[in-house]
Parts: C-alpha cells; sequence; structure tokens
C-alpha cells in the first residue's frame, strides 16, 4: 500500500527490550515531528521465546492500523533466530535486513538466500556486553536502525536518550546506553 | 503541564484556525491509547472514579491511579472489589451530584448489565470509556464489538473512537454530551483493544486550561445531598406510576443527543482544530458504492479508498461514530442513490444468518429511501483476527461487482474466516 509510510518488523526473543526500542523509535520520530506507530505482537510473552513488535514511520498522518506482514526492513535482534524464525516472510526484493550477528555478510546473505535485499550486520551482541556488561542488543540494534534508516542524526539520538532515559535511569546507565548506541552507528556494516 | 510519568517525549503545536481568531494550544505526545483516556481522565478531572481492572482496560486505571497518587487530580478513586460494585458505586456517587467516571472491558461490561441499565434510567450522565474486547467463551482478550454491543439496548450513548487520537478526543466529549440538560444519559466511549489501547501512536493533547474550560464544571440538577431540594432516586415505580412514561422520556433524551453531539463537536473544533460529527464521510461526494464501519478498521478502509478513488474508481466510505443514538435519517440522506454499501460488523447478532448490529440497523435505516442501495455485510475481527488491506480490497471486489451487475451473491458474509 502507500509506501510513504516505512514499516518495521523486530525480531527478538522475550526480554531482549525489542519493544522498548520500537517504542523508543516512535518516541524519536516525533522529535521529527513525524507519524508513528509502535505496537507489538499481542500474546503472552514468556522470557526467552521468540516475539515480534513493529513500527509504522511517516511524515504523513498513518490511518492504517492492521498487522504488518510485508515490511519494508526487518531487525533481528537475537542472533539465535535465524533458521529458527522466517526472518524473510514478506519482505520484498528493495527490503532491508539489518541483524544482529558475528558473522559478515556474505555468511549471513547465504544463510537467509537472500536475493536483493540490502543487508546490514552488527555485533550488536558484543557491544552490549562491552558498554552495559550483560547482553541487551536492543540499544544498539536500535542505533544501527538509526544509522541505517538516517532518521536521527548519532548526535540527536544521544540528546534524546539523555533526555528520556535520563528521566528514568541512573547516570551510569545512560551513560552506558550512549555508549552502545554511539559504538552501534560506528559498527554497522552494509556490503 | 503536568502530564503522567509515562508521557516521555513532546512536540509543542501552536496554530490558529482559519477563520476564527482562536489560538490552539497543543502537544504531540507519543502514547497508548489507554494513556490517551487517561490524559483525557486528567484534564476532566472527575470527582469521582470506581474501577476495577480488566484486560486490555487495566492500563487506563494503573495510569489514572498513579495520577490521583501524584495529585494530578483531586479524583476519590474507589478501589471496588467487582465491575458490578464498579458501577454501583459510579451510580451512588453520580446520584449525589458528583462528576464520575469509570472504565472497563468485555466481561466486566457484561458484569455491569443489571446496573448500566439504572445508570440510564437514573439518568446519570456517568463517562465510561470501553475498551473493546471479545466476551467469552471460548476466552478471548482481543479486540471485537460484542462487548459494547451487548449493551446497545441499555440506552448509554455510545461513541466509537479509531485510534487513541479519538479516543482521547470523545472523551472529553461525553463529559459535555452527557451532562447535556435535554440528554443527561451515561456515554460509552469505545477504543478497540490491543490495536489502540496497546499501539503507541501520535497523540495531540490540548492544553489543560483550554481542556478544563472545554468541559467546565458540572452542577448536578438533581442531586441527593441537596437537602433544599429533596428528590427520590430509583423509587419504585409499578403498574400505576409512570414507568412507562420516563422510558418514553428516555428515547426522547436519545434524540436529543444527536443536536448536542453535533453542537459539542463543532464546539470542540474550536479549541482542538477537530471537528466531530455523527460520522465522518470520505468521497461521499461522488462515491457509486460505498463502505460503512466503525473503530480502527475504519481507519484501514480510509487507507485503501484514498488509493482507489486515486485510481478514478468511485467509491466513498463512512465512518460511524455515533452508534448510538443511531443516526439513520443522516446515514439515510448519505447513502441515498447509491448503487450499493458494504457494511463492516466487529460483532454478530447471532439472529440467524440476519448479519451484525451495524447492518441490521443500517438496513432497517435505509428501508424508507425511494432508491435504496444494495446491502452487503462483512462480519470480520472477532477476537482480535486481523482485518489486511487484501481483504478489504476482496470485499471491495465483490462492492464493485454488486453495483456493476446490480445483484449481491451473498448478503452475510465473514470476512477472514477460515474455512
Amino acid at each position: 500500500m502507500a509506501k510513504d509510510v516505512m514499516e518495521i518488523r523486530w525480531h527478538a526473543r522475550g526480554g531482549q527490550g525489542a519493544v522498548t526500542a520500537a517504542k523508543t523509535l516512535a518516541e524519536m520520530s516525533l522529535t521529527k515531528n513525524m507519524y508513528f506507530q509502535a505496537f507489538p505482537e499481542y500474546g503472552p510473552e514468556r522470557m526467552g521465546a521468540p516475539i515480534q513488535c513493529f513500527n509504522r514511520i511517516s511524515k504523513k498522518k498513518i490511518s492504517t492500523y492492521c498487522g504488518i506482514t510485508q515490511p519494508d526492513i526487518v531487525v533481528v535482534v537475537d542472533p539465535s533466530l535465524l533458521g529458527v524464525v522466517d526472518i524473510t516472510a514478506g519482505v520484498s526484493n528493495d527490503g532491508i535486513i539489518i541483524v544482529n550477528t558475528t558473522d559478515n555478510p556474505q555468511t549471513i546473505r547465504k544463510r537467509l538466500n537472500l536475493n536483493g535485499q540490502k543487508l546490514f550486520v552488527v555485533d550488536a551482541t558484543h557491544i552490549s556486553l562491552k558498554s552495559l556488561g550483560r547482553f541487551m542488543p536492543n540499544i544498539p540494534m536500535l542505533g544501527a536502525v538509526l544509522k541505517v534508516t538516517g532518521l536521527l542524526e548519532k548526535e540527536e539520538a544521544i540528546d534524546f536518550l539523555k533526555e528520556s532515559f535520563g528521566k528514568k535511569f541512573p547516570v551510569k546507565v545512560v551513560e552506558n546506553n550512549i555508549k552502545a548506541l554511539e559504538e552501534a552507528f560506528r559498527e554497522v556494516k552494509g556490503e | 503541564m503536568a502530564t503522567s510519568n509515562k508521557v516521555i517525549n513532546n512536540q509543542t503545536n501552536q496554530g490558529i484556525l482559519n477563520g476564527d481568531n482562536i489560538v490552539i494550544n497543543s502537544k504531540a505526545l507519543a502514547i497508548v491509547g489507554t494513556d490517551a483516556v487517561s490524559e483525557a481522565m486528567r484534564q476532566i478531572n472527575p470527582d469521582v472514579v470506581a474501577a476495577y481492572p480488566i484486560t486490555p482496560q487495566t492500563a487506563i486505571v494503573e495510569t489514572f491511579s498513579q495520577m490521583v497518587a501524584d495529585g494530578l487530580v483531586k479524583t476519590h478513586l474507589v478501589a471496588v472489589e467487582s465491575e458490578h460494585s464498579a458501577m454501583s458505586a459510579t451510580i451512588g456517587a453520580s446520584a449525589a451530584g458528583s462528576r464520575v467516571m469509570t472504565c472497563t472491558s468485555s466481561q466486566g461490561l457484561a458484569y455491569m448489565w443489571e446496573l448500566l441499565h439504572i445508570a440510564s434510567g437514573l439518568r446519570l450522565p456517568i463517562v465510561m470509556p470501553n475498551v473493546n474486547r471479545a466476551l467469552s467463551a471460548p476466552i478471548n482478550i482481543h479486540c471485537d464489538h460484542g462487548d459494547s454491543m451487548g449493551a446497545r439496548d441499555a440506552s448509554w450513548i455510545q461513541l466509537f473512537s479509531e485510534n487513541a487520537q479519538e479516543a482521547y478526543d470523545n472523551t472529553l466529549q461525553a463529559v459535555r454530551i452527557a451532562e447535556n440538560p435535554d440528554v443527561l444519559l451515561p456515554v460509552m466511549v469505545l477504543l478497540d483493544g490491543f490495536i489502540i489501547s496497546h499501539s503507541i501512536d501520535r497523540v495531540e493533547i490540548i492544553d489543560d486550561e483550554a481542556a478544563s474550560n472545554f468541559v467546565g464544571e458540572f452542577h448536578s440538577p438533581y442531586s441527593l445531598l441537596d437537602p433544599k431540594n429533596p428528590v427520590t432516586v430509583g423509587a419504585f415505580d409499578s403498574l400505576y406510576g409512570y414507568f412507562f412514561e420516563f422510558k418514553r422520556q428516555q428515547e426522547e433524551a436519545m434524540s436529543n443527543a444527536v443536536n448536542v453531539i453535533k453542537d459539542v463537536g463543532q464546539e470542540y473544533g474550536k479549541i482542538s482544530g477537530r471537528s466531530y460529527g455523527l460520522f465522518e464521510s470520505v468521497g461521499m461526494e461522488d462515491a457509486e458504492f460505498a463502505f460503512v464501519a466503525m473503530g480502527s478498521a475504519a481507519g484501514t478502509i480510509r487507507e485503501l479508498v484514498e488509493e482507489m478513488r486515486s485510481r478514478g474508481i468511485p467509491v466513498g466510505m463512512i465512518k460511524l461514530r455515533v452508534f448510538r443514538p443511531f443516526p439513520a435519517k443522516e446515514l439515510a440522506e448519505a447513502l441515498s442513490g447509491l448503487k450499493a454499501v458494504a457494511v463492516f460488523d466487529r460483532s454478530n447478532t447471532f439472529a440467524g444468518n440476519m448479519g451484525g448490529p451495524v447492518f441490521i440497523e443500517l438496513r432497517s435505516s435505509l428501508y424508507d429511501l425511494q432508491q435504496r442501495p444494495l446491502m452487503i455485510n462483512y462480519i470480520y475481527g472477532l477476537g482480535g483476527r486481523d482485518l489486511p488491506i487484501e481483504l478489504i480490497n476482496k470485499a471491495a471486489g465483490e462492492l464493485g461487482e454488486a453495483a456493476r451487475s446490480g445483484r449481491v451473491k451473498q448478503i452475510v458474509n465473514y470476512l477472514g474466516l477460515r474455512e
């Protein structure tokens, strides 16, 4: 349908903060005076089980309220989901796929059997372990999405996190998340 | 502007409406539908809220409870032990002359059922957001309109919302509609469970002062706590009393609500830039066939209708906002002369393949037209089943075919049913 709306599908496991990432992306879009939606796949969420959540982002008002089955962008937050869930379902040849992985793009392209889609990789797991001291790949993946889409500049994203996370978390946590976001901006690689 | 702690980010907007020299101050927020309702409740600042949590309404009460605890409102919050008690406490507080709200969903609304009739029979202007959710069994927490349709003859005004913005707007307007002296009926504000209630959307919140001025103060015409003007509330009224006359007056009040809803919707437009009527029309000026729908599905249908119109297809849409009172006359005018109409129902009447409630009532509304359009009913989305554009497109094909051929293949259809 209306392709002035960017549709994003996030694949993660329960507890990895993907819903928070989608929500934060919606809030970030507001700073750009855009229209947006963020919604999870409604159902029981269990820690560790595969989940999906979604974004719609547009410069115009969005009035589509059905599920997203043909996303423009797919974000794989958890590397172990490759081969477990159908990552590329409904993605057209001009789609974009962003994967958290230690592998290089060629390996992932082969593994996902990709055609024309653009592929980006980032080791969000390593970044989160280094910056946050634990496996919480959501903010680095958000950073990768921002870099790939150009929705927010790095500095704008940092300012947003300072302001938004600053209200909820201790200074150290905010700083570490900003570090993780910055590194993902730097590290995300296309082919 | 004081806001709940869930409200994180905002854009401030200032605009001047054309013609009128009125400045609109509003803030855009990224919030879920339930928080949009809580924000309206904060601005209404009701005297009493009595509520019991039920998915997917829970988050409204949760956020509002936080607002009470944070001192953002002066509301007396009564945490009751059931919806039956929630509506009972709400009725008591309203009869005592307070401005009162509650909110619920699904089984909770069903459990209130006997009290719903008492609230309207006593002519109490209670406002209740209901997050539409299917009724059991089987147990299902997702969206359909079966719950509020169960209360369609309870003499409550029903306002449907397409999205979080409309849920917020409708909640503010509901207070003014309910409390109008020519109406004095309770109002239900409907929003789609999960699809709207749990989805983050962009919502413009008007500034606190404008909202508060719009809502105004409530002066109950018949307060139990006014010893100078004693009244009897809830008396026995049997064979030789006026029961029948009271019920006739209730129907009169519901009819009066039509104009009040229109006036309040216009007035709201002046402070928000968003005017409301009984329904929204898309492309109806030159449509040959049209969709009629309520709630979030109307948004998705609008996308398709606009896309089809850009290809020169003479299709239109009516998004029904006010289901009670049912705007029969206005809908008949809007649909008169069309070749075919497809009515979308997110619930069923189980009347033996008569179709859904919107279909049955609209069909009845069009009976006296000289040239009645052909009518097709699509029952969809029960228990939260998704309504993707492809399915609406399928219905559009059948609708166009009916308009061309002059006949309807099948009157009642189930869209998205696995069979």
